[in-house]
């Protein structure tokens, strides 16, 4: 499972990973304590193999750009991302690549996710700042384009930037 | 080139321009005085720094400030939601197409757009602004925070009257030395310096340090010291040209009418000089003086003088009388002897010497400069009745110290200094006005000052008075107050394209290699393009 905040890509479109999930295959069948006997967690599993085929993992991601040729834009692609493409995890290179500037904050701020905005928000620059020589070069340019775009909310701009180290 | 310091975020002509500076700018460097441009498109404005603060982007900030423990959220928040802010008063501008380049700068008549940027005016900039040192322009110093040589035309400077002001210990005497020391190199002009301190002349001295040389110790053929008081300047090991005495009939009731408050006498006293006079002609002080009540009374009793004026009157000509100075029988016309150096091109320090009260300083500057400048008056007319320039007397320029006895409301119009500050060049005289309580020179001569030099000054009269019919008052006035005590003055007026503060030049045993080097080197320089021209 992609970590919170890390950014993946499907085709040309860029999205970072917002909230993530597992659950029960079947709706409405709740999973049943187990392990009361068992030593560690790891050991459930390989007594009750089962599980992995009963159990479904997902994860949503917010769309915050796209390539076009060899450019990078921070908006929504012309079109949505096709049913059964493969998604990758971005390697640190097209990470680095992809937050050379912050347009996609924007989206970020805007969007009504159930993760609350603060924590994706942070989550996603502290992954980002891992692709960088200069971590905390790269957190303070990013603080600063925060910044101007919470020029009139300041709590909340606090809240985010507390969470960036 | 210099680094950007912001952008321009709000601007009118009247309130001059307001600059948010970037997040990698400090606040604490930009000084107040300090000169910026702005690079508009078609033009460049230059203005001076006249107001620095802080600003917000959210108002909770500052009721709820951030952790400013974390570096992080300072370094963030610098230049975004927390930014500082200039206010700068535009000057000048300079057009960018040719024709506006060679006219040079000119005042401001319109403001820079929004998001202008905004620097630090660089060496060249001033450099456009103010000129280089050449024959006219002379080094006085260097604007604050800068390297750069700030340059003053002194052939301008010396077309009209001019000031210095500034508390006292501030450096007006330094200040006033650097600036005699440029018109003896750079200018036609002659100087005659009222030196009430001996402090001119042959040694100055300077506050914590040793003493400085003076004007004759560096220009020795240029200068020539006077002293009323010889006694003091052969104790002071001084070596001076001539003595001045003062003979009891060269004193006119005119000379004890500007005493009048100095000597505490009535209005009805002078008054009764004036008739004296006519009594007694040309010898009425030594009459006044010599003649016993009895003689005295029968001469004036057909004059209507009260007795009671008389007396008041005799108390303050004895007064004067007994200043060492003033003689029965001067030996020889003191004026004449000022004036034959003068004409030479040779600069006169008077010295005071042990004679510092006020009396002696006022009627001798205010005696002597009258017939000087009578002088003057009768040369220039006759020059321009000839139609010939080269007649014309070398322009003078008389240093007074004090000026506010001199000029203030009272005694502006009886004195001759009113008269030389109002006509000014007229007759090729001007002054040099130094003085700490410029409030209490009369407005009329203030407002016909043209450069006046400005160290600290902090009472509230002063500063108006002397910034009076500036533009831009309000805000060169926060500048002026935030001078430091000592060595930064503003400079504005005829003689500069905008007002600018600047630190004084060295004046020290380390500088006079200077003064001296760039005065011989001119006088090097001449023959050798005469030369030139031959061949041609």
């Amino acid at each position: 499972m992609p970590p919170l905040g890390s950014l993946v890509r499907t085709g040309d479109i860029y999205a970072v990973v917002a909230r993530a999930t597992t659950a029960s295959i079947e709706p409405g069948r709740k999973p049943i304590a187990r392990g009361k006997d068992e030593e560690n967690e790891a050991a459930i599993y390989t007594e009750n193999p089962q599980l992995a085929k009963l159990l479904r993992s997902e994860f949503g991601a917010v769309v915050v750009g796209h390539k076009d040729g060899d450019k990078i834009y921070h908006y929504l692609p012309p079109s949505p991302a096709r049913i059964h493409a493969f998604v990758y995890l971005c390697q640190p290179d097209e990470v680095k690549n992809f937050s050379k500037s912050f347009g996609f904050l924007n989206i970020l701020i805007n969007t009504r996710l159930e993760t609350p905005n603060d924590e994706l928000i942070a989550a996603t620059l502290r992954q980002m700042s891992r692709a960088h020589e200069d971590s905390r070069r790269f957190l303070v340019a990013a603080g600063k384009e925060l910044a101007a775009l919470l020029s009139q909310d300041f709590t909340q701009l606090k809240s985010i930037l507390g969470r960036l180290l | 080139m210099t680094e950007r310091l912001g952008i321009v975020t709000n601007a009118s002509l009247e309130k001059g321009v307001d600059v948010r500076l970037d997040g990698l700018v400090s606040v604490e460097d930009m000084v107040v005085g300090r000169y910026v441009t702005i690079e508009g498109q078609r033009r460049r404005f230059f203005g001076m720094i006249t107001d620095v603060k802080l600003g917000v982007t959210d108002e909770r900030l500052t009721a709820t400030p951030p952790d400013t423990t974390d570096p992080f959220i300072t370094e963030v928040l610098a230049g975004t939601s927390t930014f500082g802010q200039i206010h700068v008063s535009p000057m000048l501008t300079i057009g960018g197409d040719a024709e506006s380049i060679i006219a040079g700068p000119q005042p401001v008549k319109t403001i820079p757009a929004h998001f202008t940027a905004v620097k630090l005016a660089s060496a060249e900039d001033m450099e456009l602004v103010f000129g280089k040192e050449d024959k006219e322009r002379f080094h006085i110093g260097n604007p604050l925070d800068m390297e750069t040589k700030l340059c003053l035309n002194l052939e301008e400077f010396v077309k009209r009257s001019n000031g210095i002001f500034g508390k006292s210990g501030t450096g007006k005497t330094f200040l006033t030395r650097i600036l005699l020391i440029g018109i003896l190199q750079k200018s036609q002009a002659v100087n005659l310096i009222f030196d009430m301190h001996s402090e001119y002349g042959w040694l100055g001295t300077s506050e914590g340090g040793a003493p400085v040389k003076g004007l004759k110790q560096l220009f020795a053929d240029k200068v020539a010291v006077a002293t009323l008081d010889e006694e003091s300047s052969k104790r002071r090991k001084v070596s001076t040209d001539f003595v001045v005495k003062i003979g009891f009939d060269e004193i006119t009731p005119e000379d004890i009418a500007i005493l009048r408050p100095t000597l505490n006498l009535t209005e009805l006293a002078v008054e009764a000089a004036y008739q004296l006079r006519r009594i007694f002609g040309k010898p009425w002080l030594r009459q006044t003086l010599e003649l016993n009540e009895e003689e005295m009374e029968d001469r004036i009793k057909e004059a209507n003088i009260h007795e009671s004026s008389l007396q008041s009157l005799k108390r303050g000509l004895q007064t004067i009388g007994r200043l060492g100075f003033v003689q029965k029988d001067a030996p020889e016309d003191a004026v004449k002897s000022i004036l034959d150096k003068l004409e030479r091109g040779i600069n006169v320090v008077l010295e005071f010497g042990r004679y510092r009260e006020i009396n002696a300083y006022l009627l001798v500057a205010n005696m002597l400069s009258r017939r000087i400048y009578a002088r003057y008056q009768q040369r220039m007319e006759e020059a321009i009745a000839a139609g010939d320039d080269a007649l014309k007397p070398r322009p003078l320029m008389i240093t007074i110290e004090e000026a506010h006895k001199f000029l203030n409301p009272e005694v502006a119009d009886k004195t001759i200094f009113g008269t030389i500050a109002r006509e000014m060049r007229k007759y090729n005289v001007t002054l040099l006005v130094i003085d700490q309580r410029p409030s209490g020179i009369s407005e009329e001569v203030m407002s016909q000052m043209g450069t006046k030099i400005t160290c600290l000054l902090d009472n509230e009269r002063d500063i108006d008075s002397v910034l009076a019919g500036v533009p831009g008052k309000g805000e060169l006035k926060s500048v002026l107050s935030r001078l430091a005590p000592k060595q930064q003055a503003l400079i504005f007026g005829h003689a500069v394209p905008m007002p600018v503060a600047f630190q004084p030049r060295d004046y020290s045993v380390k500088s006079y290699k200077d003064f001296i080097a760039t005065g011989r080197d001119e006088a090097r320089k001449k023959p050798a393009k005469e030369a030139e021209e031959l061949w041609e």
